[in-house]
């Protein structure tokens, strides 16, 4: 039985899907550039639209996306 | 040391691999890592284990590496993903599925109803209409795989990986099986006329 705000989470994931998304691996296999032209100032969005769609909906792709960006921040000059 | 193009990482990390080449990774990605895991429970020890798993892995999937990103954004990337797959195996270690499962059935006796201070009576009565219309909707659409994976997720908050393990799956499988099932549940809701989002907005007015 669902709890209340887990109906919540459930509707607002519902409301976001599309027909056609991508998996963890391909969104993984892309995750470097993506970083790579994050950093570069690009529009992410536009540039590669089915990974910034799947950041917004998996936890773990997310998570990855966080801590590889941090890093790369750290190391920039 | 990140002065080298991707080309020259690729020559140099090829078998035999360069010593040289592969301390100045390694000093690429414990600083990264370090830095990007400061907020977590991880000792010295902990990031040597992730960076010596990295390389390795770096070394064997080198040729999977297709230079559309700088190659030490690659290898931070491998390193992100050995790292942070070791942490969530730590943290769900203890907890199996059926223990998520059954303690959110546990927990869910307890009315929104009873714990709210300022409840009202009209809008808890069509919020309950709602919830029962929603598990209808899950129990006729979803498999029992997929009603479990959502609820693991959604509502115990487990990492998809973790939840793939105890499933026998994958992870890229399992968001495949979430998708179908959100597909599933949209379609239907459509099909009742009933909005996602006019749904929420009432729980969001509680
Ligand atoms: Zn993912």
């Amino acid at each position: 039985m669902p709890s209340q705000s887990s109906v919540q989470s459930m509707m607002r994931a519902i409301a976001a899907t599309r027909q056609i998304e991508i998996g963890c691996d391909e969104c993984f296999e892309q995750l470097d550039r993506f970083v790579d032209l994050k950093i570069a100032g690009e529009n992410v969005e536009e540039a590669l639209p089915l990974v910034w769609q799947h950041l917004e909906r998996c936890n773990d792709c997310r998570e990855e996306f966080e801590l590889l960006l941090s890093m790369l921040e750290a190391a920039a000059p | 040391m990140s002065e080298r193009s991707n080309l020259e990482w690729c020559e140099i990390l090829a078998p035999p691999p360069d010593n040289a080449a592969i301390t100045d990774l390694r000093i690429i990605l414990v600083r990264g890592l370090r830095y990007g895991l400061t907020e977590r429970d991880v000792t010295e020890a902990d990031l040597e284990d992730f960076v010596q798993d990295a390389l390795l892995k770096i070394l064997r999937e080198l040729a999977s590496f297709r230079g559309e990103a700088r190659f030490t954004t690659w290898a931070q990337k491998v390193a992100v993903r050995v790292a942070l797959s070791e942490l969530r195996r730590k943290r769900w270690r203890d907890v199996s599925l059926q223990d998520l499962l059954t303690r959110q059935a546990d927990s869910d006796f307890t009315p929104a109803v009873l714990t709210d201070p300022t409840p009202n009576p009209e809008q808890k009565a069509v919020q309950g209409i709602m919830m029962d219309k929603i598990q209808y909707i899950i129990a006729e659409e979803l498999t029992e795989r997929q009603r479990q994976a959502m609820m693991a997720v959604m509502q115990g908050g487990m990492p998809l990986e973790e939840v793939a393990v105890r499933m026998g799956t994958n992870r890229n499988a399992l968001y495949k099986l979430l998708h179908d099932a959100r597909k599933r549940l949209q379609k239907r809701m459509m099909g009742e006329g009933l909005s996602p989002d006019e749904i929420l907005a009432m729980f969001d007015e509680a």
